[in-house]
């Protein structure tokens, strides 16, 4: 449907400005995700799914890329990582990727309004959340290369 | 997290590296691509240039890492860095030992699958002793071992089966029977590398004749077909098992 699209939309973005594709003309790369269960976040789930797997194949990338998303509640706090529940109550979803290198912006998409001041504040929060995700990267990388 | 923003390169060798980690060189090496000033002590810069190997990118400040992996460094010869990384999926390099499969003959030059994005092509010429006259005996299916000439992203890749000096030295047509099967290219290199104890080990277990592709490819004969699965097995299982492990399964083997 018009939702996965634009899902397979942002997630294409999001990679091909990390992959290096110099380095590959005329090849076709192709990603396939399969949700085996979704309990919210979902794009960043994905975000963060593609951005493993072009690392396990050996893909060669200038960054890692993570997603973070940002609930906004009614009242104004700033929920990270809601499940579906609180993705319901809230007033505006937004989802950001993250690129490790100055943790620069890749992509940016909300479903909801709310104003440019409290959209930068959730920006900041998911910016710092980014380097968690990152340490979890490394974390894993060091456990499997641990192995040989 | 340092490395994200610039540490040096020497103080990462043997550590895991990942993509967008930035690797700074002693400053010696961007005096040397000036040229302008003088080094007035002996120092000890090394004299040539630096290798930049798979997985880093030379971009301004140093190198840019754009593989995960182990970082290496090998000191000869003006020095030379690469990430060892594990990957299935291989991108041909000239130079590259490969074995590849015969899919089609068009004129005369066959295509050979090598495992990467485009088939390889192989003259007839490129076999020794082959004339115009005395052609080699390729079919289709047939398994080649033979390196590679021209491997670049631009160009279709182009294999040969003699060496430099015209002599085939152990590549051609791999013979009847056998088995091919495909692992890691981690593993391959491991397998390669001198005094390996994986291969040692085997041997005294059976005779049996192995063809080792850099494309992730293995071909092994030994005298009976039990004794060919057996040895593939072990070849495959010997990915994930220690070394221990891998003694007490031959052991048991050769109790039998």
């Amino acid at each position: 449907g018009v939702l996965e699209r634009s899902r397979e939309q942002l997630l294409r973005q999001t990679c091909e400005a990390v992959l290096l594709g110099v380095l590959h003309p005329r090849t076709a790369i192709s990603l396939v995700l399969q949700v085996l269960s979704d309990a919210g976040s979902l794009l960043s789930c994905c975000l963060n799914a593609a951005c493993m797997a072009l690392l396990d194949a050996g893909l060669p990338l200038a960054a890692l890329f993570c997603g973070v998303t940002c609930a906004l509640q009614p009242d104004g706090t700033i929920l990270l990582d809601p499940t579906a529940r609180q993705e319901q109550e809230a007033r505006a979803i937004l989802t950001f990727a993250i690129a490790s290198s100055n943790r620069k912006v890749l992509m940016a998409t909300t479903k909801g309004s709310c104003s440019v001041e409290e959209m930068q504040q959730c920006l900041a929060a998911a910016q710092r959340a980014a380097s968690t995700i990152f340490q979890f990267y490394r974390d894993s990388v060091h456990r499997r290369y641990s192995k040989s | 997290m340092t490395a994200e923003h610039g540490a040096a390169a020497e103080a990462l060798v043997g550590q895991v590296v990942l993509p967008g980690d930035l690797l700074l060189l002693p400053a010696h090496y961007d005096e040397d691509a000036e040229g302008e000033r003088l080094r007035l002590s002996a120092g000890t810069a090394p004299q040539g240039r630096l290798l930049c190997g798979p997985g880093l990118r030379r971009s301004g400040a140093g190198l840019l890492v754009t593989k995960c992996g182990l970082l290496r460094h090998r000191p000869g010869g003006g020095g030379a860095y690469w990430v060892d990384s594990q990957q299935k999926r291989y991108v041909p390099v000239k130079g590259d030992h490969v074995i590849g499969i015969v899919t089609a003959k068009a004129g005369d030059v066959f295509r050979l699958d090598v495992g990467g994005s485009e088939p390889a092509s192989l003259s007839y010429l490129a076999f020794e002793g082959a004339t115009k006259r005395n052609r080699p005996n390729v079919q289709v299916g047939d398994l080649i071992y033979g390196q590679f000439v021209v491997a670049n992203k631009d160009m279709e890749p182009e294999m040969v089966c003699i060496d430099s000096s015209g002599k085939s030295s152990g590549m051609g047509i791999i013979g009847q029977d056998g088995f091919l099967f495909k692992v890691s290219l981690g593993l391959i290199r491991k397998l390669l590398a001198p005094k390996c104890e994986i291969i040692q080990e085997l041997s005294q277990l059976y005779p049996f004749e192995l063809v080792l592709g850099m494309n992730g490819r293995i071909w092994v004969k030994a005298k009976t077909v039990q004794q060919t699965l057996i040895i593939v097995n072990i070849l495959e299982a010997c990915e994930y098992m220690t070394a221990e492990q891998r003694k007490q399964a031959l052991a048991k083997l050769s109790g039998n």
